[in-house]
């Protein structure tokens, strides 16, 4: 296969333009997939409901049905709002998103464009996200939304830091930043020179894969994190005057980046599309990469809308004790440790 | 790092009652829920559905509707004079009910009148699906209402040796 693909040559524009309709249908899709099977099915278990059962098979189109009925809302924009900003801001959010899928491999060539700085890449971009959270909460003109815009911002930048500290060990380990570069790395690993499982990350950085999760929540502004957006107080922080297709634009952009950095979880610390005992250059990954990949990140997505379904919302002094007393410190020792380890071994 | 032990056990109960969810009804699983358009919901015995009216009780007192907080009973009546109970005596007056009407779009299910009524004319029934798609038409009137006595259930007997305290029965 990998020889009939690479025998098309295909023009700059060519490959560009496919490339962009590949991640135009992945953002929806699997911001579809997490809403529906997470959201509306798992959320009703951990609560002794069924969830939504008439629309389709067991009630799994009615996510679809949901869009469909935000496509048709009107769409309010304040008196006072900053037109173009207001307009501009749910874009930019999803633009973050967009630009995350970019770097996620599903095999060794099934990917986008395959960075080198592939995660220094990933971890940029995802930050634009706070611009586009801030420009919405300033546009709107509202208080509520000022004010979660302004808790998003001091969260979003407070979480950053951890998250990036803890992927600094994987990239001790790995000695590379691209991501294919990592996942090869766990896949020609070896546990004290056994090597059928490789060695996924996670055995040696469980506290990085911790940390990471935790502050994969917060960029989420998902509980227990969610004071940005807490309805009992802020009723939706920035997202309060935003209605029909612009709310369904935040709503796609929160949940295909949660699929995503579960992606890129499992691409740090549970091997990526790499399946044990085979090797990550076989042509088999055309099919099985993805496969592997999409299990691994339901299992990651599984942990983190647990933990969201489970836990009441942190206050906002708690929310940056927490960042800065326990995940930062605990990070840096994180990096100290893997630094040492690395240089003994 | 007290709360660690407290926040694992926390995942735990979610997940245990997702397991307990998804687990079939025979093995002792299920939801709690039910597909309530499909399978009925049954209420318990003494709840507070519809209020049921039992016309010939009522004495227009005006009692209900005076207590009323959100003054959804609205009642009209006219005297008239009855025969009198014995020969040679003074006609009676007496009240006709000629309206008896509650609103429920504005009815807060609070069963004050149900308590207040003195000549038990009033009753709690269990029913609930009595929505419309107009809200004029959850004005029930004095037949309506009396239709839902058929559905109050039978009056439950105190404990033995209380008996005498037994006041309430719908005839």
């Amino acid at each position: 296969m990998t020889h009939v693909l690479s025998s098309i040559d295909l023009a700059y524009w060519q490959s560009t333009l496919i490339k962009l309709i590949v991640a135009a249908i992945l953002v929806p899709t699997t911001a579809l997939i997490l809403g529906i099977v997470f959201l509306f099915k798992v959320m009703s278990w951990m609560q002794s409901r069924k969830g939504p059962q008439e629309a389709g098979p067991r009630g799994l189109l009615q996510l679809l049905a949901d869009g469909a009925k935000f496509v048709q809302k009107e769409d309010l924009i304040p008196d006072k709002a900053d037109r173009f900003v207001f307009k501009t801001a749910p874009l930019v959010v999803l633009m973050s998103t967009l630009l995350l899928y970019v770097v996620l491999p599903a095999s060794q060539h099934l990917v986008i464009e395959d960075l080198d700085v592939g995660i220094f890449y990933a971890l940029a971009v995802s930050s634009l996200s706070v611009i586009g959270i801030l420009m919405a909460g300033w546009a709107s003109a509202n208080k509520y939304s000022l004010m979660g815009a302004l808790r998003a911002g001091g969260q979003l930048i407070a979480y950053e830091l951890p998250m990036v500290l803890a992927v600094v060990g994987v990239v001790i380990q790995a000695g590379t930043l691209s991501l294919n570069g990592i996942v090869q790395a766990q896949a020609n690993g070896a546990i004290f020179g056994f090597s059928a499982l490789g060695n996924p990350f996670i055995l040696t950085q469980f506290v990085g894969f911790f940390i990471f999760l935790a502050a994969v929540q917060a960029e989420l502004t998902q509980t227990p994190f969610d004071m940005p957006v807490a309805e009992s107080e802020i009723v939706g922080g920035y997202q309060v005057e935003y209605s029909g297709f612009r709310f369904l634009f935040f709503f796609l952009a929160e949940f295909a980046t949660a699929f995503v950095f579960a992606g890129i979880a499992a691409t740090l610390f549970l091997g990526g599309y790499w399946f044990p005992g085979v090797d990550t250059s076989s042509n088999i990954y055309w099919i099985l990469g993805p496969a592997v990949l999409f299990t691994k990140i339901m299992a990651v997505a599984f942990l983190i809308f647990w933990v969201r379904f489970t836990y009441p919302r942190f206050r906002e002094d708690q929310l940056q004790a927490f960042a800065w007393k326990w995940l930062i410190p605990i990070a840096l020792v994180n990096i100290l440790a893997t630094g040492i380890l690395k240089v003994v071994f | 790092m007290a709360q660690v032990p407290g926040l694992i056990k926390g995942l735990g109960v979610t997940f245990g009652e997702m397991v307990k969810t998804l687990k079939p009804d025979s093995r002792g699983g299920g939801p709690v829920t039910v597909d309530y358009p499909h399978v009925k919901e049954d209420p318990a015995p003494r709840a507070r559905g519809v209020i049921a009216l039992h016309e010939e009780n009522c004495t227009s007192c005006m009692l209900c509707s005076r207590e009323c907080p959100d003054w959804c009973i609205y009642i009209e009546a006219h005297k008239y004079l009855a025969p009198p109970r014995r020969e040679g005596g003074k006609p009676r007056q007496k009240n006709a009910l000629d309206r008896f009407d509650i609103d429920y779009s504005l009815c807060m299910y609070c069963g004050i009148c149900v308590e207040v009524c003195p000549f038990d004319a009033l009753f709690w029934s269990p029913e609930y699906e009595y929505s419309e798609p107009r809200i004029a038409d959850l004005l029930h009137d004095k037949s309506r209402l009396g239709q839902w006595m058929e559905t109050v259930p039978d009056f439950e007997s105190y404990e033995a040796g209380s008996e005498q305290k037994v006041k309430k029965v719908p005839s």
